[in-house]
């Protein structure tokens, strides 16, 4: 299988790394794979903008670089505002001829935390501007780089930090902000969920994102063993289970239109996806039924939107 | 052939901006900075100036848009005002840190609260640390000059540091004035194209804002400092390229009748050239007094300043801000410690007034004078006097 794999997987994917080995993700970090796999997808001609978090800190300890592509960090809240001016003046000095004209694209990449939260005005300014950019929220539900504090990405249930789950509470008691509605909203040209246990679906999402014309924004749901609580060699797995459990649904949403890109006739109990998770041990039964019924109501929502507005 | 026009002070701003050939615009409204936003979106929309306007949803945004123009190597500029100013702030910091030569024009305004849109000097101290280089602007044709230099100095290669251009909101941002317009070849012959060594470019890949760790921080941020102060001999041979194309010439201490004054003012911005018509009439009267007004706030011209106060015996210095809690208003206490270690040094005493739009008339600097003389001739018990506020309390004691 293996073999196979060398042998026909450079004919898939290109060979070449364009975020280098030598930087400190955590073991079995889905965030790290998922940003090598977008950055696979995209190819060399890109600017990226990042903001702060775990990519950001994981990648750049000066005077070390892992990247291999244009890449500025400046702030926690503003990949959105800094990747609207590169994008701005890169065509601005096309047009003014100050620089050859050429296909680069802008890309902003930032966590849940710089994403819905402190990072949500700078974005949907972005996207208001119709800046021609994408934008990458690697998702791991908590503010994992300062060490799991909750943010509003963070699942119902889940024990984080600062919102632990103690005899009065059981941790996290909002459900997770919907990113995905939220830029569905702005109506932008495109809109899609990936996970890197989907790595192909991934690596499409993201090409089609970095070829599309106006803001572009992939949701990457990113398993994160280390503020989960779960085994490291479980991330593949996690991210697969979130995708059969319908907590989170790989689909994509072009001109408005949606497409749902796994699609099981029958959903996997969430149970399963919650169990190898120490973030989730506390919850008694009666929380995990509450959980399954809210997943069923959402994912029953998307399959109406799929039907009545399909791609 | 230059010609002379009547130019609103932050018109003159949008003008030496358009003929900079500014690539990026990015920038939020707030009073009393809007005049300049609006003229460069009308520019833009007439096709008089060829420039990208990002139109952003706060001053947050405005800089951070600034800083990927300028990283991408764009000639990129903003201008904001008080609030959004301190919105903007923890963004002000990187642009200097990251060597992005933005220009900035802020048509300084009060803090809140209370709310006040007019003017004083709070936003501006409150930036005092960020590595910009800062200019305070007296009129509309410095407004005009200071911006065009402002481009020149900060995108020199051995620079590139960001420039902020501030002019007082209302008083000198609203006023409209004669201001002398250069010709675009003299500006082309002062102003070369905008080469950033450190352009962001997928041929040659780059990363910008890597983070340091503690066994780098410290060298990194000298090496800024250092950076920083060497920009002083460009600010000034930009100064002197400037005089010697357009035949008007500023210094980082501007002295008016300041031969033989044993007595001097020390002020910053507009209210300067109410002070000039105050020193005039004393000196009518003859009274040995003079002005000085600090041009270059930042980086701090030390030996300019030493070698104008030199032979006063008295330096009152006038201040358009409270530092709060602090030893007097924050120019007053930065030119105690510049002269402190000067075998001979003048009496220096705090004045603070002006505040949130509060005019200061003719009067009230002719008291700042008389009344700073009495109380530098005696010790005095209070660490700043106050002028122009109703009230019982016209000084603070430390």
């Amino acid at each position: 299988m293996e073999e196979k794999f060398i042998k026909f997987g450079k004919n898939l994917v290109t060979t070449d790394e364009f975020v280098a080995p030598g930087h400190s993700f955590c073991i079995g970090c889905g965030e790290a794979l998922a940003l090598r796999l977008a950055c696979k997808a995209l190819g060399k001609n890109i600017i990226i903008a990042s903001v702060t978090g775990c990519i950001e800190i994981s990648t750049s300890p000066l005077p070390y670089t892992s990247w291999k592509v244009p890449w500025i960090h400046t702030l926690f809240e503003n990949a959105a505002a800094v990747i609207s001016g590169a994008e701005a003046g890169l065509k601005i000095l096309m047009k003014k001829g100050k620089m050859p004209e050429r296909d680069i694209k802008c890309v902003a990449i930032a966590g849940d935390g710089g994403t819905s939260d402190i990072g949500l005005q700078a974005l949907s300014g972005a996207f208001e501007r119709n800046h021609n950019f994408l934008y990458l929220c690697f998702d791991n539900e908590a503010y994992m780089n300062t060490g799991i504090q909750r943010s509003s990405a963070t699942p119902y249930g889940a024990s984080t930090t600062t919102a632990p789950a103690g005899k009065f509470s059981i941790g996290q008691i909002t459900w997770k902000k919907d990113m995905g509605k939220i830029a569905v909203a702005h109506n932008i040209p495109y809109v899609a969920t990936a996970c890197p246990s989907y790595p192909f679906d991934l690596m499409n999402k993201v090409k089609k994102g970095g070829e599309v014309k106006g803001p572009a924004y992939v949701h990457i749901f990113s398993p994160c063993p280390t503020g989960w609580r779960c085994a490291t060699d479980l991330t593949i797995e996690i991210g697969r289970l979130a995708v059969e459990t319908g907590i989170f649904p790989l689909y994509e949403v072009e001109n408005g239109l949606y497409k749902l890109n796994v699609d099981r006739p029958k959903l996997k109990p969430v149970e399963e996806y919650l169990k190898p998770q120490g973030r989730f041990r506390h919850l008694p039964d009666g929380e995990i039924e509450k959980i399954q019924e809210h997943v069923n109501e959402e994912y029953a929502k998307l399959k109406a939107k799929v039907a009545a507005l399909p791609a | 052939m230059s010609r002379r026009v009547a130019l609103e002070a932050s018109h003159a701003v949008t003008e030496a901006t358009r003929m900079a050939d500014v690539d990026v615009i990015s920038a939020y409204p707030i009073t009393p900075q809007t005049h300049i936003p609006e003229r460069l979106a009308e520019m833009v929309a007439d096709g008089e100036l060829s420039a990208a306007y990002i139109p952003v949803e706060s001053e947050h945004s405005a800089m951070s848009a600034c800083l990927g123009a300028a990283a991408i190597g764009a000639r990129t500029f903003t201008a904001t005002a008080g609030q959004g100013l301190e919105l903007m702030h923890e963004v002000v910091y990187i642009a200097s840190s990251m060597r992005y030569p933005v220009v900035m024009a802020v048509c300084n305004r009060a803090l809140s609260a209370p709310l006040s849109v007019w003017g004083d000097h709070s936003d501006a101290m409150a930036v005092r640390d960020t590595g910009w280089i800062q200019i305070f602007c007296q009129n509309s044709q410095e407004a005009f000059d200071l911006t065009l230099w402002a481009f020149r100095v900060g995108e020199d290669p051995k620079v590139l540091f960001p420039v902020m251009v501030h002019l007082d909101g209302f008083t000198l941002s609203h006023v409209t004035e004669p201001v002398i317009l250069p010709e675009q070849s003299e500006v082309n012959r002062f102003l070369p194209k905008f080469q950033y060594p450190f352009a962001l470019n997928p041929d040659k890949p780059m990363t910008h804002g890597a983070f340091g760790p503690p066994e780098i921080y410290s060298e990194t941020k000298l090496a800024q400092e250092v950076a920083f102060r060497n920009s002083k001999e460009v600010i000034l041979r930009g100064w002197k390229e400037f005089g010697d194309i357009f035949g008007r010439y500023y210094h980082p201490v501007e002295e008016y009748k300041t031969e033989n004054a044993k007595t001097l003012l020390l002020t910053m911005g507009s209210f300067s050239e109410t002070a000039k018509i105050v020193i005039d009439k004393k000196r009518d009267k003859g009274e040995a007094v003079g002005l000085i007004s600090l041009r270059l706030w930042r980086p701090f011209p030390f030996e300019e300043l030493r070698q104008a106060v030199e032979n006063a015996e008295i330096l009152i210095v006038f201040d358009r801000c409270i530092s709060s809690g602090g030893p007097g208003g924050p120019v007053f206490s930065e030119v105690r410690s510049a002269l402190y270690d000067e075998k001979e040094r003048p009496k220096i005493v705090s004045f603070i007034g002006g505040l949130g739009g509060r005019d200061m008339p003719q009067k009230d600097f002719e008291y700042v004078i008389d009344h700073g003389r009495e109380i530098a001739e005696k010790r005095s018990e209070e660490l700043f006097e106050t002028v122009g506020v109703r009230g019982e309390v016209t000084g603070i004691r430390g």
